[in-house]
């Protein structure tokens, strides 16, 4: 039953594709959002809007649709570089984009910006007094953040980190539509040669089963670890 | 009009009337089949939110399977095998099936609204359980029986709870109802698809639809917003 007719070790690599893919991204996304949350409670009014902008203009769109754009446009725009560049220097400059840094980039500033508002009520929910003592104790503002605010902050921000990995891990399945060979891609390629939709399909969804229940009992033991030694009333 | 804009209008190739009728009729595609996914998605969704809050493990564990196996894997997927698997279903080429599947507007109908109607549920259940436990007790000392108590209180303060976070829900479900265009379907982004391979001009075929997607969530955003202001009134501040 379980035989792949040949793809099986197509398919393994390919799923370490998509598991490449999403940490890539998830680090991307991970920086993009502190970035973002700490321009967002800067104070500074051009950071924040900056950043306000960001968020809104990426929560409004479709991923699939900046993924496109990021994939087709990116390449026309590189080319008018390397023309601009080789018409006025003279400089021979080409960068192909493939897709699995359009999927790096794309997933990373999407999930970037849900990481900002993660950070940003994390952030907040850190005790003013915490902060004002670190202060007290003549801690510059580097320090403050490093030492203080941001051990506090992951606690809090832990559940909101988990829910955008879980969302994060499906959405690397688009990165297949823009010709990356990952495991979506290779099972469709398979099926359509087969003409067995299910035999490869259902092997894949499993995967991605495992990869999210898997995940979801890391954060479970990351969250209890993280509230080591909190008294949480009940 | 400044003097730029008039004549980019003039000189522009690619937003002719044709394209954005293109455009147009992919705007129709996608509003189609997101409202019909997600009403058919909620009407689905309620019973069940319901049922997956009864003790008995028969009722409720299929549902927790179905919404755990909906919610674990990615949309495309689903879309992919509901897409390629019907037409390997035996019999169904003969059969008048065929005459509705074969289309691929009705599987990819079928994988949002199973998709929806997954995530809806478990939306639904959580505030469903939330119900403070006096309403109920309440009700139960006025007489209530159970679907009376369902009907008159726990659904609609259940309601209330849910709104923001379907509100959500349907946004996240215009945004996937995106990869309706791998199956062929000319939704707004196969529009956008069809118009970047005729001219090869990808930042005025993508931006646009960004454009029409952000337009569209910022209507449904402020409609969220309306509808919550309103089931929340009786918790408005009084003014003097």
């Amino acid at each position: 039953m379980f035989d792949l007719k040949g793809y099986g070790p197509e398919l393994a690599a390919g799923a370490l594709v998509t598991i490449e893919l999403a940490f890539l991204s998830l680090a991307l996304a991970l920086t993009l959002g502190l970035l973002g949350a700490s321009a967002k409670l800067s104070g500074n009014r051009f950071l924040a809007g900056f950043a306000a902008t960001y968020t809104t203009l990426i929560r409004g769109v479709p991923d699939i649709v900046m993924m496109l754009l990021f994939y087709y446009g990116g390449q026309v725009g590189v080319n008018m570089l390397s023309d601009y560049l080789w018409e006025a220097y003279e400089i021979d400059f080409f960068f192909q984009f493939d897709p699995f840094i359009s999927g790096v980039v794309t997933i990373g500033l999407i999930f970037g910006a849900y990481m900002t508002e993660t950070f940003r009520g994390a952030f907040l929910a850190v005790e003013s007094g915490q902060i004002e003592a670190a202060r007290a104790y003549g801690f510059t503002r580097w320090h403050t953040f490093r030492r203080v605010m941001v051990p506090q902050m992951l606690r809090h921000a832990l559940p909101g980190i988990g829910n955008n990995w879980q969302v994060l891990l499906k959405t690397t399945a688009l990165v297949s539509i823009i010709g990356l060979t990952d495991m979506v891609r290779v099972a469709e390629e398979a099926a359509k040669a087969e003409r067995m939709p299910f035999h490869f399909f259902i092997p894949v969804a499993a995967v991605y089963l495992a990869l999210t229940a898997g995940s979801e009992l890391f954060i479970k033991w990351l969250d209890k670890r993280a509230h080591a030694g909190v008294v949480q009333g009940s | 009009m400044p003097e730029f804009i008039v004549e980019w209008l003039n000189q522009n190739d690619i937003f002719t009337a044709m394209t954005l009728m293109e455009y147009w009729d992919g705007l129709v595609t996608t509003v189609h089949l997101v409202f019909l996914s997600l009403i058919i998605g909620l009407v689905v969704a309620v019973p069940l939110a319901i049922l997956r809050t009864v003790k008995n493990p028969f009722v409720s564990g299929p549902i927790w399977l179905y919404t755990y196996l909906f919610r674990g894997t990615p949309l495309l997927i689903q879309l992919y095998i509901i897409y390629y698997g019907v037409a390997q279903i035996h019999g169904i080429q003969d059969s008048f099936w065929w005459e509705i599947f074969r289309e691929p507007l009705y599987p990819a109908l079928l994988a949002f609204t199973l998709n929806t109607a997954a995530y809806t549920t478990e939306i639904i259940r959580g505030a469903i359980v939330a119900t403070p436990h006096g309403e109920i007790e309440a009700a139960k000392a006025y007489g209530m029986n159970w679907f009376l108590r369902m009907r008159r209180i726990i659904l609609p303060s259940a309601a209330r709870r849910a709104v923001q976070a379907y509100a959500n829900e349907v946004i996240f479900m215009l945004h996937a109802s995106a990869i309706a265009s791998v199956v062929t379907i000319v939704d707004l982004t196969g529009a956008a698809r069809n118009i970047y391979s005729r001219f090869y001009a990808p930042f005025e075929a993508f931006i646009f639809v960004a454009l029409c997607y952000m337009a569209l969530t910022f209507l449904l955003v402020f409609a969220f917003r309306k509808l919550e202001k309103r089931l929340l009134r009786h918790q408005r501040p009084v003014s003097s």
